[in-house]
This record gives C-alpha cells, structure tokens and sequence, in this order.
C-alpha cells in the first residue's frame, strides 16, 4: 500500500508571513526520509503540509503541488479528510484521547470510516498494536485508559492509532522528542519495521537518529533573519553525513551552528 | 503480512470525493424561500415568527439530504451540525437584540426631561406625567454605599487569599466566597431584612439596601481580584522583597497598583451587576414615592423597583414610565460595561 | 544602626497590623454567611412552627387566615421552570460555545463572545418587563400549536385552552437569562481543549465535526455540567423576572401552557408587600431558606463535578 510523496514549488505561508520557500523533494515508497535542520526553519510546516494539516491552523496558506502516487492531494475535488487518513501523522508530543481507553484510541481511526463490527475492530487493534511493538504490555488492560501509560508506550499508541487504517504514509513530527533514551531507542526499531510496509517521512532534531534510520536525508535552513526557510539539499543519508554536497550542510551536521 | 494487512484495508481507490458543488447550497436556499412562500399563500400562515422557524428547518432537513446523497453520512453530519451552531449564535443574539429594541422603542415615550427631574410625588399612577428622579437618586445613592463598603473590604479578602493564606482558613474562606456567589440575591434580601430590619429595628432604608448589595457585590469583587492579583508576577515580589522592603509595603505600593485596572474592570463589572437587582433591594428599601436624599432614613425609591412597581399597574402611562425606567437602567449598565471592558484593554496593552 | 533597627520593627508592626486586617476580612466573609445563616433560621423558627400544615408538603400559602402554608408547589414549580429553562437553554448555549470557540473566525469571535456577555449584563427586571409584555402574548400561538399537537403530552395539556403568563414563558425567559453564563463557561473549557488531542483527531482523517466529538466535548464535559449546575442556580434563585411574567398559583400541575405557575422566589417578592405580621413574614423567610438550602446543595454539586473532573485530566 506504500506509495510516494513527490513535492514541486511547495511555498507555505502563515497570513502575510512566508515560512517556507520552494521546496522540491521526492520521497520514495517503502523507505525512511529524514527532515533536519535548525528550529524554526520550516521542516515541521513542510511535514504538516504533506498531509494537509498545515491549513489546520488559522490564516495558513499553501501554493506548490504535493502528489500521492500522481494524484495532486491539493486538487479542488480533494477532500483533506480522506487526504488525513491516507497519510497519517504522528506528533511531537503523545496524544492519545484522554478518555478513551487504548483500545478505543487505536481503532478511532476505523470508527470514523465507519467500522462498528467489533469483532474486526478487535483484530485490528491487536494487529496494529503488534505492529507498534506494544502488545505484550498493554494487551492485559486494553480497557484502561492510554493516559496512564508511559511516555514511550503512549507515543507507540498513538503510532499504533496511526497505522491501523493502513495508511499509504506516515508522517513523524519529532517523535521521540519528548522520550527517554530508552523509549527513543525503541521507536527507532519500529521505524525500521514499519519500513517494510509504510513510506516514512520523519522530522527530527537529532542527527544521530536520522543517521541511524533514514535512507535519505534532506536538510531544511533559514535564508537568513526574518527570510523563509527553505530546502538546501535532499540526498542518501549516508551520503549527507559523509560528503555532503552544501557548505551549509556540513556546517550544521559538523555542529558549526545551529 | 502484506496479505493479511490487505485484508483490512478499507478500499479507497481515490483521495477525492464527491462534494456539493458550491452553488448547491443556494439553490437548496432558494428552493426552500419558495416552498416557505407556497405554504405562506396556501395557509395564510401570518406569523413571520413561525415562517422563519419553517424555513430554517426545512432548510436543515434539505441540506441533509442533498449533502447525504451527494458526500455521504459523514460530511452531511458535519454539515448539519455547523448549520445547527450557526443557528444556535443567531437563535442566543435574537433576544438580545428583541430585548434591546423593545425597550429602546418602548421606552422613548417617556424619554424627556420631567422623567429625570421630578418623582412620583402627588402624581397618580394614571397621569402621563411623573418620573424617576427619585428613583435614580436613590440607586445611585444605594450602590454607591454598597461600593464603598465592598470594594475595601473585598480587595482586603483578596489580599488575604492570595498573599497570606496557605492553611486550612484560606480554603474555607476561599470556598464560602464561591458560595456566596451562588447566594440568590433574594436570600442576600430577606438576610438583612431579618437582620437590620426585624431583629436590630433599624427599619427599610437605603441603607439597608446597600448592605443587601454589598453581600451580592462581595463575592464577584473578590473573585475578579483575586485573578488580578495572581497575574501579578511573583518575580516583582521578589524584586521588592530583595530591597528590604516589608510585605505589607510591597502589596500596598507594588502588587495591588500593578493589578489596577483589572480591579477597577471588576468593581465596575459588579457595580453594573448589583445595580440592576430588584429582589433584595424590594425588601430592604421598600420604596418611596418622594424624594428621599437621605439613604440612613426611612425608606427609598430605586430605580429596578420603581420600574417593577410601575409595570405592576394596569395603566398605560405607568407602564410607559416603566419602560422608560428600563431603558434608563440599562444605559447605565451598558456604560459601566464598555467602560470596565476599555479599561481592561488598555491594561491589556501596557502589561 | 539604630535607625535601620526601628525601620525593621516599624516595618514589622505593620506587616503584622496589615496581615490581621487582610485575615479579619477573609474571618468576616465566614461570619456573614453564617449570619446569613443564622438570622434566616432565627426568624423562620418561631413562624414555621405555627404552621398549622406541613410546611414541606402543603400547597397552601396562607399564613394569617388558616395558618397553613407549605412549599411543595412553590418547589415543585421553582424546580419545574429551572429545568424547562435549562432544556431550552443550554443545548443553544453549548451550540454558541462552540460555535464561538470552533467555527467563528478570531476577528468574529471576539465580538460575538462579547455581544453574549451583554446578554448576561441586562438586568432580569428588563427581562421581567419584556417577558411580560412582550414574550407572553407573542408566545401563544406556540403554545396553541404545541398545544394542538402535542397535547397527549401531559407537560402540553390545556385546561381550557386559555394561555399566557405560563410556566413556559418563566422558561424561555430564565433559558434566555441563564445561556450568557453557560455559554462563557462552556467556552471558556472549549478554547481551552489541547491542541494536540484536536490535531490528533484531524490527522486521523475526522471532520470538524468528529473532531468535536473525539476532543473538544470529552474535554470539556465537566466543565459543561458544571455550568450546566450553576446556570439551573442560578434560574432557582431568579425572582423579578419570573415573579413578572407568572400570574401565581398554589398547585402542582405538568401542564406549563397553562397560566399560572409559581416559585419561591417570586412569592418572596409577591407577597412581601401584604406580609405585615410575624408569621407571614417568618413563612416567607422560612421559604428563603429551603431555596438558600437548595441553592447550596446544587452549589456544592457543581463544585464536586470541578474537581472530580480536574482529578481525572
């Protein structure tokens, strides 16, 4: 089901302010693409867009084309909810709904289609939560709230929640920023898993983790002081990290500035 | 693996979906403003009331039903419940609106100069003539005694809440305050009219009422103090202490200025509120035809009673007095709210 | 040296004087309630028991002649008006929460947030006036048409067909007096809604909607109950406008088209004026006191309903 994200003249704005400038990128089915660079200079905003949560927020714009397999996900007859539960996203900090109980919170996704079978509902979420490496711990208390887990376990709920409508992407807004290195260490192996069957966009502070599981990697920087961010170069991570081909690049990954 | 997860996916060939159209809900619109007409012609229907409440559910049903056809269950919901909320903001603005006029357009008739300069003395309720001078001395007297007795005392109990109190005390004093907010201001009547008027004798004044007041202002003052002074920041504290300078000093001259305009937003939020209560005023000032200047002796006029007792006869002119007094009363309240709510933005801006 | 010494001490008395005086006024707040208390009970004592009936369970109020006088129509019919009130009130005032929280954009919000809080800035003898005059006559013709549809419904029986001053419009008038506070508060909760659990919905491919349902509402629920509590205390202990648009009975009935209809707090108001003995006067404060109490209890609910929800999130 995995399928690929191919970015053109992407701008985004937030009202009058131009936050991103001209990005163009192409990210492959079935593989990890790594988002890196310093605060501020766009590379969540680029993420958001990619499932249209970007315009989620009041007065945000988009100009550019962002394709899913070809099909522009910004056309006039898209529906950004069909867009949203194609491509999901996974987000900084854990959010499970507080008042559901993990089960419910992994299947809240197939209520929204529609799916009220609990029988299938239940092999979903097993599934799912398999999937997200979180089975063996929660399958005793499925009923309990997700807001009593920790902070690692509810973010691989919320993966869970994610992958359990088969999304054709997944989007990862700096996922492990809020863990532990432990719980770091164990969402970076389900990246790894997922690989296998998801196309993975992920944004990330941390370089060492976008050396160690993506297969390419693009660095995002600011023009300058008020100026828009954008995309300064796109290529195979190992590639990046060794011999990258921008000044920049190297300064930042070096621990030049930023 | 990629078998049994096919198994569960939900088949969606496409990101795009069938929408309405944007000209869809127009016509929708129109068809419904045509079919509300018919009805009109072939029932004589008179009431625009009743026609309007038809055709927004006409409007509602046939929105539903052209976005389930066309978008399916889903979109057809979202649909229906943001029509709902729009009609939910439109249907809370109407009797404010209603409210507003009525009393502007009732209440003009009377809206002349022997209105504010003469009472009720020797005038009979029958009589075009007459006014509310009375009246509104006797309001304004009546919060007035109320402020300056709650505003003190109030700042004081806020002070004490958030600067002093860290036991147990705090808490019960903190929670009768939210009880006394819940207090009816009929209670806040009969209370001191057990106490002043029939246990100490003291007989209906302004007075008294002003006492009613004060327990109804009390809490509101409190309440809205007690946010301002949390707002002040704990590092101006601290500044202040570092210089050697004592805590009462600090809250005197440092913390309560600080707050200003958030207290004078909230005194004047409970002012307009208290003056607009009729109940306990009934009972404590008893009210007075004539001008009564002295609030410490015998009984007074109110504005809120005047305009109860007015409408309470069956003549024409006292009602009109009535909604003259309304109007008059709600001016004063709607001043005293643009008032404590441009104070509150300027402070907004210099903090 | 010295001089510093006595600034400190100087300083100290003053500290000391101002702490008593901020704690005398926080002591004096406990004392005026339970003065309030007090004196309601002193005065009700010696009336209610002269009560030649049950004073909980007659419907009479007629303390100088027979002696006999008892709240439950006037509760019965306090509690009646409040929850009709809050039917027809607070589901528009959610919807105007929400609608100011969620869908109005910020530079509409504002002033619509604003315009609500006016509503609650009227003073209810405006609303009495208005419900009275105005509501009363042009709601008969609902009343007519529930009436002639609905009548199987005892709650829209009619006695003999004649309307006006009834239950319902006592309701609709406390509906439109007690939706300004349900609606600030419930917005209040709303705006406060994560915006992580919101996005969280969205990105799972939910409508605003469904958004809705999954974040805001299960957020803000107690919040909305407890608003929900103190808007119904506060329609309890509205007098003035319901005393102005109800033409008072002594009965229990369901049928609110039909006039009549009372409280507690609009026959404090009625009948003080012709209360001129004792006894009369002790009923009527004995009744302020069963709606303090009322009042109190419903108080403390919303209160529990804070803090069990705070406990939880």
């Amino acid at each position: 089901m995995a399928k690929r994200l191919d970015v053109k003249d992407l701008n985004l704005y937030y009202g009058k302010f131009h936050a991103v400038a001209d990005v163009n990128l192409s990210v492959p089915p079935r593989s990890v693409t790594a988002f890196i660079g310093p605060s501020g200079c766009g590379k969540s905003t680029v993420l958001r867009s990619l499932n249209r949560m970007h315009e989620v927020t009041p007065g945000a714009r988009v100009e550019g084309k962002v394709t899913l397999d070809g099909e522009d996900i910004y056309a006039t007859a898209v529906d950004p909810v069909v867009v949203r539960r194609t491509i999901g996203m996974v987000f900084q900090r854990p959010n499970p709904f507080p008042t559901m109980s993990i089960r419910d919170n992994v299947v809240a996704g197939l209520r929204l289609s529609g799916v009220r079978d609990r029988k299938r509902m239940d092999e979903v979420a097993e599934r799912a939560l398999r999937s997200a490496n979180l089975w063996e711990e929660v399958r005793d208390r499925l009923g309990k709230p997700g807001g009593g887990l920790s902070g690692g376990q509810q973010q691989r709920l919320c993966i869970a929640r994610a992958i359990a409508v088969r999304p054709d992407v997944l989007l990862m807004d700096e996922p492990c920023s809020a863990l532990d290195p432990i719980s770091t260490l164990a969402i970076e192996d389900l990246i790894g898993e997922l690989k296998k069957d998801y196309t993975i966009v992920i944004v990330t502070h941390n370089m060492q983790q976008a050396a160690r599981v993506s297969d390419q990697t693009a660095f995002f920087n600011l023009k300058g002081a008020g100026l828009p961010g954008n995309l300064i170069e796109i290529d195979d991570t190992e590639k990046i990290f060794s011999n990258p081909g921008r000044k920049a690049t190297e300064d930042y990954i070096s621990g030049r500035f930023g | 693996m990629s078998a049994t997860l096919d198994d569960l996916s939900l088949g969606r060939p496409s990101l795009s979906r069938a929408q309405l159209p944007s000209w869809a809900l127009g016509v929708t619109a129109a068809g419904v403003l045509v079919l509300t007409g018919l009805l009109r012609l072939v029932t004589h229907m008179s009431s625009y009331v009743a026609l309007a409440i038809i055709a927004v559910a006409l409007y509602l049903v046939a929105q539903t039903v052209v976005s389930l056809s066309v978008e399916g269950w889903r979109h057809a919901k979202n649909r229906l419940m943001t029509s709902l909320m729009l009609a939910a903001m439109v249907l809370a603005v109407l009797p404010l609106v209603g409210v507003l006029g009525y009393t502007v357009a009732k209440g003009l008739k009377r809206f002349d100069s022997a209105f504010f300069t003469h009472s009720m003395r020797a005038v009979a309720e029958s009589d075009p003539n007459g006014g509310a001078y009375h009246a509104i001395i006797g309001t304004l007297e009546q919060v007035g005694i109320a402020a300056l007795i709650s505003v003190p005392f109030g700042i004081m109990v806020a002070v004490y809440l958030v600067e002093y109190s860290a036991g147990r005390l705090g808490r019960v004093v903190s929670f009768f305050v939210d009880v006394m907010t819940g207090l009816p201001s009929i209670v806040a009547g009969l209370f001191i009219l057990a106490l002043w008027v029939l246990a100490l004798h003291q007989g209906t004044s302004g007075f008294a009422g002003s006492l009613a007041l004060v327990i109804l202002m009390l809490p509101t003052i409190v309440r809205s103090c007690e946010e301002m002074l949390k707002l002040v920041p704990p590092s101006l504290r601290e500044a202040s202490y570092a210089l050697g300078v004592a805590k009462w000093i600090t809250v005197v001259r440092i913390v309560l200025p600080t707050a200003l305009p958030g207290i004078v937003t909230g005194v004047m939020l409970a002012v307009a509120r208290v003056m607009g209560e009729t109940a306990p005023v009934l009972l404590t000032v008893f009210g007075n035809s004539a001008i009564n200047t002295n609030p410490f002796n015998g009984p007074q006029a109110s504005l809120p009673l005047f305009v109860f007792n007015e409408v309470g006869q069956s003549f024409d002119n006292a009602v009109n007095r009535a909604w003259t007094g309304a109007l008059v009363l709600i001016l004063i309240v709607l001043v005293l709210n643009l008032i404590a709510r441009t104070v509150a933005r300027f402070a907004r801006v210099r903090g | 040296m010295t001089s510093s010494l006595q600034n400190t001490r100087s300083s100290k008395g003053g500290d000391t004087s101002f702490r008593l005086l901020a704690k005398g006024s926080g002591i004096l707040v406990l004392l005026l309630m339970a003065a309030v208390a007090a004196f309601l009970i002193l005065k009700a004592i010696p009336a209610v028991s002269q009560d030649k009936g049950n004073f909980f369970t007659a419907f009479q109020w007629d303390p100088q002649g027979t002696a006999v006088f008892g709240i439950a129509a006037l509760a019965f019919g306090t509690v009646l008006s409040s929850l009709i009130g809050l039917i027809i009130g607070v589901p528009v005032a959610v919807g105007v929460a929400l609608f100011i929280s969620q869908y109005a954009p910020r530079a509409v919000a504002r002033p619509l947030a604003y315009v609500v809080d006016l509503l609650a800035a009227v003073p209810s003898v405006v609303f009495g006036l208005w419900g009275a005059i105005y509501l009363s006559p042009n709601l008969i013709p609902l009343s007519k048409f529930l009436n002639h549809y609905f009548g199987w419904i005892p709650l829209f029986a009619s006695t003999n067909q004649t309307y006006g001053k009834s239950v319902l419009v006592a309701a609709v008038v406390l509906a439109v007096m007690l939706l300004p506070i349900v609606a600030a508060i419930s917005r209040e909760v709303f705006v406060q809604t994560p915006k992580e659990h919101m996005e969280g919905a969205l990105a799972l491919g939910a409508t605003k909607w469904e958004m809705i349902r999954m974040a805001v509402l299960p957020y803000g629920k107690s919040g909305v109950i407890s608003a929900i509590v103190l808007g119904f205390g506060r329609a309890v202990g509205e007098t003035i406008a319901v005393a102005m648009v109800l033409s008072s009975t002594y009965s229990i009935s369901w049928r609110i088209l039909d006039p009549g209809g009372n409280t507690i707090a609009a026959n404090i108001a009625n009948r003080w004026g012709d209360a001129s003995d004792t006894i009369s006067q002790g009923a009527l404060i004995a009744s302020g006191l069963v709606l303090f109490a009322i009042t109190l209890v419903v108080n403390f609910g919303a209160r529990a309903v804070i803090r069990r929800g705070r406990a939880k999130a």
